[in-house]
């Protein structure tokens, strides 16, 4: 009696928990399907799970297009994503590690200035930036979208609350042999640092590809886009066509779908432990 | 746990004092640890410390990128912004109306159904971990192909919501449907998110407490009230403190989905800001705009961090 109840909650639940995903599968399986019919078959006003006839001519005028040359937002995305994740990873993991293991004097100002900024809105940031950057003569360029996001506090933060965790006596034992601090730092911390270094990569990357509104004011001619900023595009065309719409989100999609399902727990654990948000 | 909850208990954490416990003592040249900072706190004055300073003192100019003389006029672009009558006046708090309809139907629904599902997920069963990443997927597709991909299913001609459900809205162009169109692609979109997050606060309880709740004879939601919410309420404060910021910060789903219609009245603020200073290079009125609307989002958290102290007092 007791038992059968139990099955039947565990049940309830299967059953809730999946209607939920299907809410979550269905829109992303239209996306896919949507993305490989033809211009009517796209625009019909029945919904058409199963595509015919099945074509791939939406990638193809996407590919080949000079209004939406999708291959350069491509590269563009993928450029910027990893050059700004290196970034991070470079400027981030030193100051870091003196934050949380250098005595130094000024190391608590320091620390509590960079912190502070946490606080600060973001959308104070936008106007000023869009000039620095103009007065850099990064507008329209890779640059731009690369490296005043990696000014964040977040990188830093991150990696001090993993660099305090580990115990100092290895620290000491590369001392004794001989290690000076910067030797110290990329032979011992670092190797022991590897899975919050590349949940930092992960995720800096991550954002750097889904970023929208700073690339879509910032890169302006349509060769230099990022894949966001290009599909951002598609919306102010008079004519929306979904067919290369959704070709297009699928190709700013699977890349990261791919990353999420190799990296997928280092991506939720990361994000859950930290609270980073977009 | 979280940045902001961690940044605030670093502020009084010993570890960041002069000494660090288990840290080497041996002795270093002085430039040392400033090398290693140097990198870092470039970038931090160059796009952190000085867009800050430089923004307000580009919120006191008629400043125009493409005019050379850009003329000191105090603070009449934020005297502008508080005139209802005029045209930046009018235009910023019908954006700021917006930025407020949106947060506030749009974050109670963001903390009470992730809540629900992270309990439904906080147990040991079959197919959890595929659930909880199903869930996060949409989150690591980012705005833009969420916001086109919706707008293609809202789509009030062709679109598969108004045929499934039989109905027959214009959920791009009007209200309310475009209100319950952002709102709803934003629940769809970040549910997952706000969902490990607490789902991660709720494995960080110790389960001893539930099982000395049981051993006292308290129910499912007896103890959900003694153990489950008490034990959240660091994680809570979080979620409710960055839902609150990212909805006032709304953008993309705007932008993609309504483009701010009908007649400007899902054009959010900081959409407002984007376009004047970047697209109409404006900068003095939309650096105006941007420190209102900042004042706006620290007395936000202000008020939810005093709102889970007193909680705490009592």
């Amino acid at each position: 009696m007791r038992k059968d109840l139990r099955g039947l909650r565990r049940s309830l639940l299967h059953l809730v928990l999946a209607a939920v995903a299907a809410l979550y599968v269905s829109p992303l399986v239209y996306m896919a399907v949507t993305s490989v019919k033809t211009r009517e078959g796209a625009g019909s006003t029945t919904p058409q799970w199963i595509p015919h006839p099945v074509t791939l001519g939406a990638y193809r005028e996407i590919l080949g297009s000079t209004d939406f040359p999708a291959v350069s937002w491509f590269l563009n995305s993928l450029a910027a994503a990893t050059g700004h994740a290196a970034l991070v990873l470079v400027t981030a993991a030193p100051a870091a590690y003196a934050l949380a293991r250098l005595n130094f004097r000024g190391r608590g100002a320091v620390f509590t200035v960079i912190v502070a900024t946490l606080f600060v809105p973001p959308v104070v940031l936008l106007v000023p930036n869009f000039l620095i950057v103009n007065e850099l003569a990064w507008v329209d360029s890779l640059p731009a979208v690369i490296v005043p996001a990696a000014a964040s506090a977040f990188g830093v933060f991150f990696l001090r609350q993993f660099f305090s965790t580990l115990p100092g006596e290895l620290e000491e034992a590369a001392e004794l042999d001989g290690c000076n601090r910067w030797q110290t730092f990329t032979r011992v911390v670092l190797p022991l640092a590897k899975p919050a270094l590349v949940t930092l990569f992960v995720l800096s990357f991550l954002t750097n590809w889904n970023d929208f509104l700073w690339p879509l004011f910032v890169l302006l001619s349509p060769e230099s886009l990022t894949l966001p900023a290009g599909l951002g595009n598609f919306q102010s065309a008079n004519n929306i066509r979904y067919d290369l719409v959704m070709a297009g989100a699928m190709i700013a999609s699977v890349p990261v779908l791919l990353l999420y399902l190799v990296a997928q727990r280092w991506i939720i654990e990361g994000i859950s432990r930290s609270g980073l948000k977009g | 746990m979280s940045v902001l909850a961690g940044a605030a208990t670093a502020a009084r954490d010993p570890g960041v004092s002069e000494t660090a416990p288990g840290a080497p003592v041996r002795r270093m040249r002085p430039w040392t640890p400033w090398a290693f900072l140097a990198p870092y706190l470039l970038l931090f004055a160059v796009f952190m410390a000085l867009p800050i300073g430089f923004g307000f003192w580009t919120s006191l100019h008629e400043w125009d990128i493409n005019v050379p003389a850009k003329p000191f006029v105090g603070l009449s672009n934020y005297a502008e912004l508080f005139d209802p009558s005029s045209v930046d006046g009018s235009r910023f708090w019908t954006a700021m109306k917006a930025t407020g309809i949106f947060t506030v139907f749009s974050v109670p629904l963001l903390i009470v159904l992730p809540l629900l599902v992270a309990l439904l997920m906080n147990g040991r069963f079959r197919g959890r971990n595929l659930y909880r990443a199903v869930y996060f997927a949409p989150y690591v597709l980012g705005v833009a192909v969420v916001g086109l991909l919706w707008r293609f299913l809202l789509d009030g001609n062709i679109g598969l919501v108004n045929h499934y459900l039989g109905l027959d809205v214009q959920w791009t162009t009007d209200l309310p449907g475009a209100w319950v169109a952002l709102i709803g692609v934003t629940v769809w979109w970040t549910l997952g998110l706000n969902s490990v997050i607490f789902l991660a606060g709720l494995q960080d309880i110790p389960r001893e407490l539930y099982e000395a709740a049981m051993v006292d004879g308290a129910g499912a939601w007896h103890r959900f009230r003694a153990i489950t919410l008490p034990g959240l309420r660091p994680v809570t404060l979080f979620v409710v403190n960055a839902t609150i910021l990212a909805s006032a910060n709304m953008f993309g789903q705007s932008y993609l989905i309504t483009v701010g219609a009908p007649a400007d009245q899902t054009k959010t603020a900081i959409y407002l800001i984007a376009e004047t200073g970047l697209r109409q290079f404006d900068m003095g009125t939309a650096s105006a705009m941007s420190f209102v609307l900042a004042a706006f989002l620290m007395a936000a958290s202000g008020l939810v961090f005093g709102a889970f102290r007193n909680r705490r007092a009592r």
